[in-house]
């Protein structure tokens, strides 16, 4: 099979919003791939459209081959979920949960390697609701792994996990990816697409903004960081290039590096009385991120809050 | 049937484990038999308490489980993606709620060799028989359906904090209008009306019928299996796998 994942003119609404708006996408397998935008870009909605939990709008969607609707229960052997939150019985102990799941699967991996593989056994025989944000994510993925799937969504998976937590989470990733199963991360941080993912897309309002490698969506132009509201049509007059303000105080040039540009950029700044911040040749994933989803990259993403129900259970 | 097996033990387990349910399914029911079965408060119609009061508190167990227990446990894993996540996995959808229906049904035997002996002891004297004791089986199949039914239909709708405070404030005007422990007959008229048109009553009535000492009100059968047939209907239909 050349295609793990495909999706074709994808249409997804809630209500009046259309949270997936004409997507096209291929994913390959033993690919990693990573789904990067805002909060509420229709990064969840799609994903979950693909595992099944929502039927498209408009368009269709194959997850091996098979509709992820219609075919669910002959697809859902084969695939590994991890939920952006939650999707463990709060009572329940790793060990507990994770051979409970590997009664569902006919080949499962045993519960006591994926404890072992994802540093699980100090907490092994502590209820879920007591382990730390970190230790949950690594439990919910044991749990996506233990069907020894061919694909597995995971949903931000390293959301409020320390280094140490997401070093393991991302070493799991690559494994999987060796062993030839096709990977979807959805994210909405940049150093997380970065550090694991082969490719990227990125969803800004349900639309597929950008697509390709890391080298295809990084590179050219110059960038600088300055103060922000600076009058870029008097720069790029002065400099004989145009220049964008692609987020508040985050500048791009759409020219090489020179010593003369820089050396106007330097003057122009002074005479301006303007601060130069940063300056290098080149985009970062940060960069086209930034120029494409603007202001809204710089909203910090809010701290998923337990639920009024979750924290009363959890007493 | 592996997976079956293993959800059906972490349904029962999960169940046993919490403490509020223990109270709630065998606790409330056992010091409400000692009480009413030993003081006589309310008009027991010329029998002895004892006698009209254990069929009420297997309704009462019956509802205990299968509406308060099932509903809130229900409503809370739906809110935590629980359920959510198990409709991904090659348990499906209707594994899970077999393993729920069989969770209730075990739960209910457990509570029927609790409570049955506990009455026996208190010199309960079941009439009816063989045909009385089927009749009350199957009174508690059609309650725990109806029941049931009633407790999905909260859970898959309600938020589940708003569903715990539903299940326990319906939990507790169903005890009271029941039949359980204070007879129909002592009701006001207009109240009893409706009472009897409610599942608890209906239940209640119908093992009052197969077990004695008194007759259930005469459409009381007809009540419960309305409730059977229209309950899961209504559950099918408001019930939501996802969402808070």
């Amino acid at each position: 099979m050349d295609v793990a994942i495909s999706i074709k003119g994808l249409v997804v609404r809630h209500g009046s919003l259309t949270a997936v708006d004409h997507v096209d996408l291929e994913v390959r397998p033993g690919e990693v791939f990573a789904l990067l935008g805002p909060n509420g870009a229709g990064k969840t909605t799609m994903v979950e459209t693909l595992e099944g939990y929502r039927s498209p709008d408009e368009g269709m969607v194959r997850v091996l081959g098979l509709d992820p609707v219609a075919d669910h229960v002959e697809l859902v052997p084969s695939i590994g979920v991890m939920l952006q939150h939650g999707g463990v019985y709060p009572v329940m102990t790793p060990a507990q949960a994770l051979r409970l799941y590997a009664a569902y699967y006919d080949d499962p991996v045993p519960a006591s390697e994926l404890i072992e593989s994802l540093s699980l056994s100090e907490v092994a025989a502590t209820p879920w609701r007591r382990l730390s944000g970190g230790e949950q994510q690594r439990v919910s993925l044991a749990l996506a792994l233990i069907g020894r799937p061919s694909v597995l969504f995971l949903d931000e998976p390293t959301a409020g996990v320390d280094l140490h937590g997401r070093l393991a989470i991302r070493s799991i990733i690559a494994e999987q990816a060796r062993a030839g199963v096709t990977v979807l991360v959805t994210t909405h941080e940049m150093a997380e697409a970065e550090a694991v993912a082969q490719r990227v897309a990125i969803l800004h309002r349900g639309r597929l903004a950008r697509v390709g490698t890391m080298e295809e969506l990084t590179g050219g132009g110059v960038r600088f960081t300055a103060p922000h509201g600076l009058d870029t049509t008097s720069l790029g007059s002065a400099l004989g290039v145009a220049v964008h303000e692609d987020s508040p105080g985050h500048y791009r040039i759409d020219a090489e590096t020179s010593p003369q540009l820089v050396g106007s950029l330097g003057g122009w700044l002074a005479e301006k009385g303007a601060t130069l911040g940063e300056l290098r040749s080149g985009a970062t994933l940060e960069d086209t991120y930034s120029a494409i989803v603007g202001e809204a990259a710089y909203e910090p993403a809010p701290e998923p809050r337990p639920t009024r129900s979750r924290r009363r259970s959890e007493r | 049937m592996r997976a079956l097996r293993a959800q059906l033990i972490a349904e029962v387990t999960m169940t046993l484990r919490r403490g509020e349910t223990l109270l709630l399914t065998l606790g409330i029911p056992l010091i409400l038999l000692v009480f009413f079965s030993q003081i006589k408060i309310v008009s027991t119609q010329g029998s002895r308490p004892v006698d009209l009061v254990t069929p009420g508190i297997l309704a009462l167990a019956v509802m205990s489980t299968s509406m308060v227990s099932l509903g809130i446990a229900t409503g809370f894993e739906r809110g935590y993606g629980v359920l959510k996540r198990l409709g991904a996995t090659p348990l499906g959808r209707s594994r899970l709620l077999t393993a729920k229906i069989a969770s209730v049904a075990a739960i209910e035997v457990l509570q029927a060799a609790v409570i049955v002996p506990v009455g026996l002891l208190l010199g309960w004297n079941p009439s009816g028989g063989v045909l009385g004791a089927a009749g009350a089986a199957g009174a508690c199949v059609a309650g725990s359906i109806a029941f049931g039914g009633i407790g999905l239909a909260m859970a898959g709708r309600l938020r589940a904090e708003v569903n715990l405070a539903a299940a326990n404030g319906l939990y507790l005007i169903l005890l009271l209008l029941g039949g359980m422990v204070v007879p129909l007959s002592v009701l006001p008229v207009g109240i009893r009306t409706v009472a009897e048109l409610l599942p608890a009553a209906a239940l209640s009535s119908s093992l009052h019928d197969s077990l004695g000492p008194i007759d259930g009100y005469p459409a009381c059968w007809i009540v419960l299996v309305v409730w059977m047939v229209i309950a899961p209907v209504i559950a099918v239909r408001a019930f939501r796998f996802e969402g808070d």
